[in-house]
């Protein structure tokens, strides 16, 4: 029962789900976009809980045996800390304030709410780890653009062909070169993708299929059949 | 207003749209009508202006304006079982002029959409040809499915993890649940987890969002257990890191310089960070497999990744880690789900090319 229970869960909501998207009545999609939006909410909350249950116990675990790099633990917890009192008590932004520092008027602690947490930590942060995609598509467009063979040279002669083309120095060049490097895109490109889009078109079908048939159980842990 | 309307009409002589119909709209959850009318021939037309009356009422509302060009209205303010009736009133450049009122008419939601019918047709012939193949393969047919490099390669990645003395780094993608190519990438950890437990390699799982979290563990534990060695798994294997894209990547980029994986798996849905990851990977000196639906990252795992999985290779993985007969069957199906399509596609390119038929027209 343990194992059957999921998968009739699995096969009603499943059809349901099909089903769903050829019955516009409001009491289906009612019930389907409650489905959706609401009981996925209750449930990602909780598995929200366990998510932070397991970011402490894996840190605490390492911090305690001193494993290698355990320091990091240390900052991770006491980031944690930090961010969970002030979003709890701090307050949300400057027109809603919390609890914690409501008596200090005029301070940087009066500012501290975690949306001040956000604007200058998280954003930053983000921010610099996007930047970096710049240098490693430099060095991934090194190595990308050796020609050790047929399909590398290839990518490298488009890729030129395309670059060149969208510069006015590709222009001046050969005048009818934007207008191949816009063909190279639109029609050879373009296949290549949609050929692509029918494979993971129809994968998603079979796995979905799969899935609510109760033949694919990877997901519950059991694999196969 | 309607007398005043028609009393305009005829003081200054323009031509008002004439028939006016007003119906239910199709194949929607109700609260719309549709308004068509014949439009007047005068060049001095500006647009129009719908205007509607409930039963009973004995005011016109003005529900929407339309272009001189056009010849429909969808009034989607009405309200379902109360019965409209509908006029259209042509404004020109020195003057308006209203139709007569249409017939009455009544929204309400209907129980199948018709235009859907293609979605139908499509899914129940490959769903049959995906069940067809599932039930020969369940009667013992040989399948055939073509050598994919990138699976191939677990086995050699394993293996060289497991020589190394080092983990093994899944990540199985930043998506939720919802995505169909998470819960691919939870079907491929199963079977890379029963071979970690087969070799005692060290297995990480961080992920992003908290149910794939939950799911992965049980995935995780689940195919210990299946693999005879569940003493080797420890809740540590599979944690929850954070929500945030950015964060997520710096931590995962964080475990592979330090922990120096020797096999890195990206499977699942990616974005931006899809190269950030990848090309942290290669510099640590990792094999890496990725695979991925997500057309505009699969140039960044080709480049920076041993071995990519494309598109429903992804989907193909699980049947074909497990060589399961089942899970094969359904491989199998899309093949011949392919071959279906393609053979329409060059049959209604024919005829389009041919014989000059709209084949458009038909879907």
């Amino acid at each position: 029962m343990k194992r059957r229970l999921p998968l009739i869960i699995v096969l009603v909501l499943g059809v349901f789900g099909a089903v769903a998207f050829v019955i516009p009545h409001p009491i289906v999609q009612n019930i389907d976009t409650s489905i959706r939006n609401d009981v996925v909410r209750i449930i990602t909350a909780f598995s929200l809980v366990l998510g932070v249950g397991s970011i402490i116990r894996h840190h605490v675990v390492k911090a305690k045996r001193k494993a290698e790099h355990w320091p990091y633990s240390y900052v991770t917890l006491v980031s944690l800390a930090v961010t969970a009192i002030l979003g709890l008590f701090g307050g949300i932004d400057p027109t809603s304030p919390g609890i914690l520092f409501r008596g200090a008027v005029g301070n940087v602690l009066s500012e501290l709410h975690i949306q001040t947490l956000y604007d200058n930590v998280m954003i930053p942060l983000g921010a610099t780890m996007f930047s970096l995609l710049a240098f490693f598509m430099a060095s991934a467009a090194y190595r990308a653009f050796r020609a050790r063979n047929f399909e590398a040279t290839l990518l490298l002669v488009a890729a030129f062909i395309l670059m060149l083309g969208a510069v006015p120095l590709g222009r001046m060049l050969i005048k009818p070169l934007p207008a191949f490097a816009e063909w190279i895109l639109t029609v050879p490109n373009t296949a290549a993708k949609r050929g692509i889009m029918f494979g993971v078109g129809l994968g998603t079908i079979a796995t979905s299929l799969k899935i609510i048939l109760g033949v694919e159980r990877g997901w519950l842990g059991g694999g196969g059949s | 207003m309607m007398l005043l309307v028609l009393g305009l009409a005829l003081a200054v002589g323009f031509a008002p749209p004439s028939d006016v119909t007003a119906r239910d709209a199709p194949n929607d959850d109700g609260r719309e009508i549709l308004v068509n009318w014949t439009p007047p021939d005068n060049d001095r037309l500006i647009s129009y202006r719908v205007l509607r009356q409930a039963d009973g009422a004995g005011a016109w509302d003005t529900v929407g304006m339309a272009g001189r060009r056009a010849s429909s209205y969808s009034d989607k303010g009405t309200e379902d079982g109360i019965e409209y009736h509908y006029s259209v009133v042509a404004v020109y450049e020195d003057g308006f002029v209203g139709s007569e009122p249409s017939a009455y008419a009544v929204s309400g939601p209907q129980w199948f959409n018709a235009d859907r019918w293609r979605h139908i047709a499509a899914t129940l012939l490959f769903s049959f040809l995906i069940v067809l193949f599932t039930i020969m393969a369940r009667r013992g047919s040989k399948l055939f499915i073509r050598r994919i490099s990138g699976l191939d390669a677990v086995e050699e990645a394993l293996g060289r993890a497991t020589e190394m003395g080092r983990p093994i780094l899944y990540v199985p993608g930043l998506s939720s649940i919802a995505d169909v190519a998470t819960i691919a990438s939870l079907n491929i950890l199963s079977e890379v987890a029963k071979k970690t437990a087969k070799f005692n390699t060290p297995l990480i799982v961080p992920n992003r969002d908290p149910i794939v979290f939950t799911v992965a563990r049980e995935t995780v534990k689940e195919a210990y257990t299946t693999a005879g060695r569940p003493d080797a798994f420890t809740q540590d294997m599979v944690f929850f890191v954070t929500t945030q894209q950015f964060a997520y990547t710096a931590a995962v980029n964080g475990i592979m310089v330090r922990d120096k994986p020797a096999t890195n798996f990206f499977i699942g849905m990616f974005w931006a960070e899809s190269l950030i990851l990848a090309e942290t990977g290669a510099a640590t000196g990792a094999i890496q497999i990725a695979g991925t639906d997500a057309l505009s990252q699969l140039p960044f795992f080709i480049t920076a990744c041993d071995y990519t999985l494309i598109g429903e290779e992804l989907y193909a993985a699980s049947a074909y880690l497990s060589h399961e007969p089942l899970l094969m069957g359904a491989v199998k199906g899309q093949d011949y789900s392919k071959i279906v399509i393609l053979s329409v596609i060059i049959l209604l390119t024919a005829l389009a090319l041919v014989f000059s038929i709209p084949v458009l027209d038909i879907f």
